[in-house]
């Protein structure tokens, strides 16, 4: 029993947690500047499929890691502009069209990678991104490794949740943002269009999902396979209520949640096939559930969350 | 840009629109097919052929279509009460654990009696299974979108902890696999010798009854009345909550018995591949059909002639089969945005 306390305050498990927390960061910031819009994005499972894919194969057809990020982050954007699109000036059910656009973005993706490399049985490699440690805070004990001798891609879901906050609360952009998912009308009273703004912010979102995806094939792994995003697109929604739709506090649940993730991961080594495999494999999706029941009832959601606007319409 | 409504929707918008959406995908499609280096016209073709073009292929299209008829249903009937299931992949999978729990040995009774119990159960495990989320959302307000996609997840774990556990066949070589149903707990082959059985039957006749209770009973008007403005039908005395929850279980059981008639008519056992997405795609099938229980039927045929019709071209054109997701997805997208344009203007002011 104590082995299983102890593993908390070892470094390894929190360079883990943090470890498997980024890409859920990239992705619930990504989901969460959506939602703040007004806009639910359920295209962001998909969309984390096509970010792993394009980014990894950036690099691997020869390309610099950053600039699989960036091309990752252009085809989340891409898919980001489709789904705003159906959504905000037609209007279209956003549960529908995100399901979509799910659809779309994992069958276009595994439909390209069946084209570009026909006659691979395993997965062909890409040399990612490597720790580096931060000098200074690195050898604080414990913390120092978890959160300072991570990979570049992990600094930057740091920098995003920074800067995700300051845009939204500091910035006229991010006025704008929070207005048009509170109430649009207003907004368009000032002379703003409220459709840019929102497939704006979509676009925006949807980019940052797909750098999500692809911190799994440049960073956490360094390959592309089917069924690796694994859920982790409807945990980041998950994430975003019991985050109540702020950063930090999403940023908290992302963490906890990861820490969780690597905790059932050793604690399945420690109970030695006692228990089935598969329970453990469970516990991240059912604590996913159990969280959005404690926050739901005090949950505030954006007010015109789900609603498309109509511009003259009340 | 802005939408207005239309007050009468012409007959030519009513065919011109969802024709435009088709021939969107179709154009969409091709452009793909012509980067993997075929020609269109070809690949197409070899789809049609594949899906239809023979007895065997055919009949092949309709086996494929009967869970899809099933899964589409289920989304159908919930959309139609605004109660968004995803979760129909996961009724699927336990109304196939509740047939291999019954159908393996543990009842015995001839098939008359084995059958309808069987069904019967398989449905209300399914329906079981949609009552938690129903039940999270009226009375927590925990998002059901979300709550049915993880369970998913959940119940595929589960099922895979059962298949190498309890259900585990012990003549399965080690495979997780369950043990095949008893003859008598099997559907029966609608034609001696070939795939098509039973469940496509129950299939078509489950969306006729769909359609009967969505259109002629007080229940089908209060679950449209429910999904087109939940206030006002509140504020019209009926019980919303109720009538969600209602709908879930006739949701969750028309999606498990997809399972039941994968395992119980053409499978005969359950393993972790019973369904290649079903669940997902039913939400295709349902948008595709306007959410009417009788256009799932021939939704579902589309659908399924797309799949069948896409593996069987892949054998002899080097097109990779993902083709058919591929089309399939974009058909949902074009098929809602066409039948917003049939239902609205577009006003560019």
């Amino acid at each position: 029993m104590t082995e299983a306390f102890e593993i908390l305050f070892t470094a390894s498990f929190w360079v883990a947690a943090i470890r498997i927390a980024s890409p859920l960061i990239f992705a619930t910031m990504g989901e969460l500047i959506c939602e703040r819009a007004g806009v639910l994005n359920l295209g962001i499972e998909g969309i984390m499929v096509a970010g792993a894919f394009t980014g990894w194969f950036t690099v691997y057809m020869g390309g610099d890691l950053w600039t699989g990020v960036f091309v990752a982050a252009m085809t989340g954007a891409m898919f980001g502009l489709l789904h705003g699109f159906l959504t905000v000036p037609l209007g279209l059910s956003q549960h529908v069209t995100g399901i979509g656009i799910t659809l779309l973005a994992s069958s276009l993706t595994y439909f390209t990678y069946r084209i570009l490399l026909p006659e691979v049985t395993s997965p062909p490699k890409i040399e990612p991104f490597q720790p580096f440690a931060v000098p200074v805070l690195s050898d604080i004990p414990v913390l120092g490794p978890a959160l300072f001798n991570q990979t570049p891609l992990t600094y930057l879901a740091y920098v995003t949740v920074a800067a995700v906050a300051f845009v939204l609360y500091r910035t006229p952009v991010g006025v704008a943002v929070r207005a048009v998912g509170e109430n649009p009308s207003a907004v368009e009273a000032q002379g703003i269009s409220v459709t840019a703004v929102r497939i704006g912010a979509v676009m925006a979102g949807s980019a940052l999902m797909a750098i999500g995806g692809a911190f799994l094939t440049m960073s956490a792994f360094n390959s592309f396979f089917f069924e690796m995003i694994n859920g982790r697109g409807w945990i980041a929604i998950a994430l975003v209520v019991f985050g109540s739709w702020r950063p930090g506090k999403a940023l908290i649940g992302a963490i906890l949640f990861a820490a969780f993730d690597a905790y059932q991961v050793r604690l399945q080594q420690i109970t030695g096939g006692i228990i089935p495999y598969q329970i453990f494999l469970m516990m991240p999706f059912v604590l996913s559930i159990v969280a959005l029941v404690v926050v739901a009832r005090r949950a505030t959601y954006p007010k015109a969350l789900m609603i498309p606007y109509q511009k003259g319409e009340r | 840009m802005r939408l207005e409504p239309r007050t009468v929707t012409s007959g030519a918008a009513t065919i011109l629109w969802p024709a435009g959406a088709i021939l969107a995908t179709i154009v969409f499609s091709s452009v793909l097919v012509m980067i993997a280096g075929a020609s269109p016209l070809t690949v197409f073709w070899l789809v049609v052929k594949g899906a239809a073009g023979s007895q065997f292929a055919a009949l092949e299209t309709l086996t494929r279509a009967t869970p899809l008829i099933f899964t589409g249903l289920a989304v159908a009937v919930a959309f139609r009460a605004r109660l968004w299931n995803i979760g129909a992949e996961a009724q699927l999978y336990l109304g196939a654990v509740m047939t291999v729990v019954l159908g393996t040995g543990a009842v015995t009774l001839p098939s008359a009696g084995l059958i309808p119990l069987i069904m019967i159960a398989a449905m209300l495990t399914g329906a079981l299974t949609l009552l938690g989320p129903a039940i999270l959302k009226t009375r927590f307000g925990v998002d059901e979108v979300v709550t049915t996609l993880l369970l998913n997840f959940i119940v595929l774990l589960f099922v895979s902890m059962l298949l190498e556990g309890p259900l585990k066949d012990p003549m399965g070589l080690g495979w997780p696999q369950s043990k095949r149903v008893i003859a008598d707990a099997q559907l029966p082959r609608l034609i001696q010798g070939k795939r098509l059985h039973f469940g496509f039957v129950l299939a078509v006749v489950s969306a006729i009854v769909v359609w009967v209770i969505m259109k002629k009973t007080v229940l089908g008007y209060e679950m449209r009345a429910v999904g087109h403005n939940a206030e006002a039908a509140r504020f019209a005395g009926i019980p919303v909550n109720r009538v969600i929850v209602k709908t879930a279980l006739l949701s969750g059981g028309l999606a498990a018995l997809a399972g039941f008639s994968e395992v119980a008519g053409l499978k005969g056992n359950l393993t972790l591949d019973l369904s290649p997405g079903y669940g997902y795609t039913g939400i295709v099938v349902a948008m595709l059909a306007m959410l009417n229980p009788l256009g799932v039927i021939a939704a579902a045929i589309f659908v399924a002639g797309i799949f069948v019709g896409a593996d069987a071209m892949s054998r002899s054109a080097n097109v990779p089969s993902y083709i058919a997701e591929v089309m399939v997805a974009t058909s949902l997208l074009t098929m809602v945005a066409a039948i917003m344009l049939m239902r609205y203007r577009v006003r560019w002011r």
